[in-house]
């Protein structure tokens, strides 16, 4: 029988030639990590993509022995939490790595995408790698929202109950839908079981098929670099970037510190400190779900707090605000543009319908538009960046303190959600929420003036 | 970039250490602080025979077993079946009140919680108060009153060994004067407990001093039963960063080794 070889492959040994005959073992290793290359000159910041595809496993491993275990039921679910905790072998040690696991997942995750905007990660052509990303954050975001209601506990119930109630605002289908997805009129078995179907079958599985998409994406296009440069503009006589080196093992083994340092902090919060004080596990939620007992104050966890601020911030005062500023903005469009009169009667058209839906409207519709447009902003980054340079090191001010400003406000945002709500924090949520849709709004404009510094031709690297 | 890194990580530390005390925090309620030595099992012992004798007749600690219990806390078998188990005779079994639920709902007008997570729920400093700040109070149905949890439904479960105090005063402002409450003047026989200024009306079996000894060991065993995998936690933990960080250095000298041709 004659075996059709592919690219006149020669493989290591007779066994390996005999597997790579059958299945591109040896070419799908040489592509994705004994020569993809990647820049030499990686920082801290690239740390958290393998970190995230650690936690990822350590998230599924220790899954399926909390699943061994736990009872998705609504008279059972939260004494067999307790179970796992006290009767079940080292099964506090898995339940902490999960719960603290899940937590250190929107770390890394957050820091991740820090790292893509500072560097440039997702201007052309990595925009695909960048909107895929952006869909795993939201599925992300779903697996964690529906995994907090497992444990049954007060805040759970309660958590889920708001949020849940939020498809209340959409008009007409609102009711109908909030009572398909909880699959009863409250919060309840029927609901607990649905969630724990979606948290251990279908958001895994499509978190890891969107992971490996993500990264069939990046592999296509190479990995960005601090410098934002293409590393394969320099090549050498073999056709091997000169400032690239194999993903394996060079970054492999470089990988290897980054995991030691993660797992020192995430293991130490888990031994040490694994409510954190509240923050990981909050301590309402070590009361069984009461439908007759509110918590004082619904707070979700930390990691969706400044979206859940924002929430928070839409109030009618907001919106008179946005009401009259669409018309001060439509007005000085007038006045000051030097484009036809018929534009100019278009912007105080459209100023005047804006005024006038604001106005209309109910602060909680306006939330949760805003809360939804708070996580597309992501997605439209790409689109939204103008700047001829992509690494933060050779980018104009103006780009440096948009972004400072934007981290403080998100940071605010954080901590203001984890909060009761007073007059005063609600003002500053409301800044805050201006200054982070401001961001994005205003960034095609702030990343087009000012002056870049030149990029180099080479990475910036100290061997030493 | 390096200012960016440095606010990223001040943001992130203040934030947290902040949220984390508003967490552990919360309310306006003025709570005595309880020093809780998990490596004292003398005074978990206590608190557990304190538990099962004062606890336990209506309140459940479900979650927890009476064996373990034991072993954690080095208590022989014998013993915890002679002197400690009031509502079976199994070891291995949950540590559940013989009290029906309905009756004790009809006798305090609610059931008394279970126990198993109040360390967790509540937090040592609340309970170490709380179970300290019962005082006679004829207007309510038990005839006792808290200056923590007004109007609980709970009587004064140890009383015999606290004695009967009468409230003097309560709402004092304990963070005026130098801010601890040691500004405030106590007449002679007078206790501050949390915000509220108590009189020893009849004493009981043990002195003031000794209670309070008696309360802080009931609130490390409580502290120990929401969580009994924390006597051992930590010490793992210690082997295991320790074992990390020698692994990182590791990782460090063969990251060197594999760079050292990289220029």
């Amino acid at each position: 029988m004659a075996i059709h070889r592919h690219d006149n492959h020669k493989s290591a040994n007779a066994f390996m030639q005999w597997v790579d005959d059958r299945f591109p073992a040896t070419k799908v290793w040489n592509e994705h990590l004994a020569e993809y290359w990647a820049a030499k000159n990686f920082n801290f910041w690239y740390y958290f993509g393998s970190l995230a595809i650690l936690v990822l496993v350590i998230q599924l491993l220790t899954g399926i022995f909390l699943t061994m275990h736990y009872k998705p039921d609504a008279q059972l679910a939260f004494a067999s939490v307790e179970y796992i905790m006290r009767d079940v072998p080292y099964g506090w040690l898995v339940r902490y790595l999960h719960s603290t696991g899940a937590s250190m997942f929107f770390v890394v995750v957050y820091l991740h995408m820090f790292r893509g905007v500072i560097y440039g990660s997702h201007r052309e052509p990595r925009e695909l790698v960048w909107l895929i990303g952006c869909v795993i954050f939201v599925a992300l975001m779903a697996e964690a929202f529906m995994g907090y209601l497992l444990p049954w506990g007060n805040m759970s119930y309660w958590g889920a109950q708001v949020i849940i109630s939020l498809f209340d605002v959409i008009p007409y289908f609102g009711p109908i839908l909030t009572e398909w997805i909880r699959g009863d009129f409250v919060i309840s078995d029927a609901t607990l079981n649905r969630f724990f179907a979606f948290h251990v079958i279908l958001l895994p599985l499509i978190l890891v098929a969107l992971v490996f998409l993500h990264l069939v994406a990046l592999h296509h296009v190479g990995s960005n670099n601090p410098d934002g440069i293409d590393i394969f503009e320099n090549l050498d006589e073999n056709g091997k970037p000169v400032d690239g080196v194999p993903f394996f093992p060079h970054i492999v083994i470089k990988d290897l510190i980054g995991v030691c340092g993660f797992f020192i902090v995430y293991l130490g919060i888990v031994f040490f400190w694994p409510d954190l004080g509240g923050i990981f596990l909050e301590k309402d939620n070590f009361a069984p779900a009461n439908p007759l007992q509110t918590p004082p104050d619904i707070v979700p966890l930390w990691y969706f707090t400044p979206f859940y601020s924002i929430l928070r911030a839409s109030t009618e005062t907001l919106l008179m605000f946005f009401a009259w500023s669409s018309v001060a903005i439509a007005v000085l469009a007038a006045l000051f543009t030097k484009v036809d009169l018929k534009y100019k009667i278009g912007f105080i058209i459209v100023g005047a319908i804006a005024w006038f839906v604001f106005m209309n409207s109910s602060g909680k519709a306006w939330g949760v538009i805003l809360m939804g447009s708070a996580i597309v902003c992501f997605f439209l980054l790409p689109w939204l960046d103008r700047s001829p340079v992509k690494s933060i090191r050779y980018r104009s001010w103006p780009f440096k303190v948009a972004l400072a400003l934007f981290l403080v406000a998100f940071f605010i945002l954080g901590y203001l959600g984890m909060n009761a709500p007073t007059p005063v924090k609600t003002v500053m949520a409301q800044v805050c929420t201006c200054i982070y849709f401001a961001f994005f709004i205003l960034m095609p404009w702030f990343t087009s003036i000012g002056q870049t510094k030149p990029e180099p031709e080479r990475v910036t690297y100290d061997a030493h | 970039m390096k200012k960016i890194t440095i606010l990223l990580m001040s943001l992130t530390a203040s934030l947290t250490l902040s949220s984390a005390a508003m967490a552990a925090g919360g309310g306006n309620e003025v709570k005595d602080k309880v020093y809780i030595n998990m490596s004292d099992k003398a005074a978990l012992q206590n608190g557990a025979k304190l538990f099962m004798n004062y606890c336990l007749a209506c309140h459940s600690a479900q979650y927890s077993r009476y064996e373990r219990v034991a072993e954690d806390l080095d208590i022989p078998l014998y013993q915890l079946k002679d002197n400690l188990m009031f509502t079976t005779e199994k070891p291995g079994d949950l540590m559940k009140t013989t009290m029906p639920a309905e009756d004790a709902k009809e006798w305090f007008g609610v059931a008394p919680p279970d126990l198993s997570l109040v360390s967790r729920v509540r937090k040592p400093d609340w309970i170490y108060t709380y179970l300290r700040a019962f005082y006679q109070d004829e207007s309510t149905p038990s005839g006792w009153n808290n200056s923590l949890f007004a109007n609980v439904a709970m009587p004064h479960a140890m009383y015999e060994l606290q004695g009967v105090q009468r409230l003097v005063k309560s709402g004092v402002d304990v963070h005026g004067g130098d801010g601890h409450g040691e500004g405030i003047q106590l007449a002679e026989g007078q206790k501050l407990v949390g915000d509220a200024i108590f009189e020893l009306q009849h004493p009981g079996k043990m002195s003031p001093a000794e209670f309070d000894k008696a309360i802080a060991d009931l609130t490390a065993f409580l502290a120990y039963l929401g969580e009994p995998a924390q006597l051992k936690r930590k010490t793992i933990g210690v082997y295991t960063l320790g074992f990390l960080i020698i692994l990182l250095l590791l990782c460090m000298m063969l990251k060197k080794e594999y760079w050292r041709d990289v220029h």
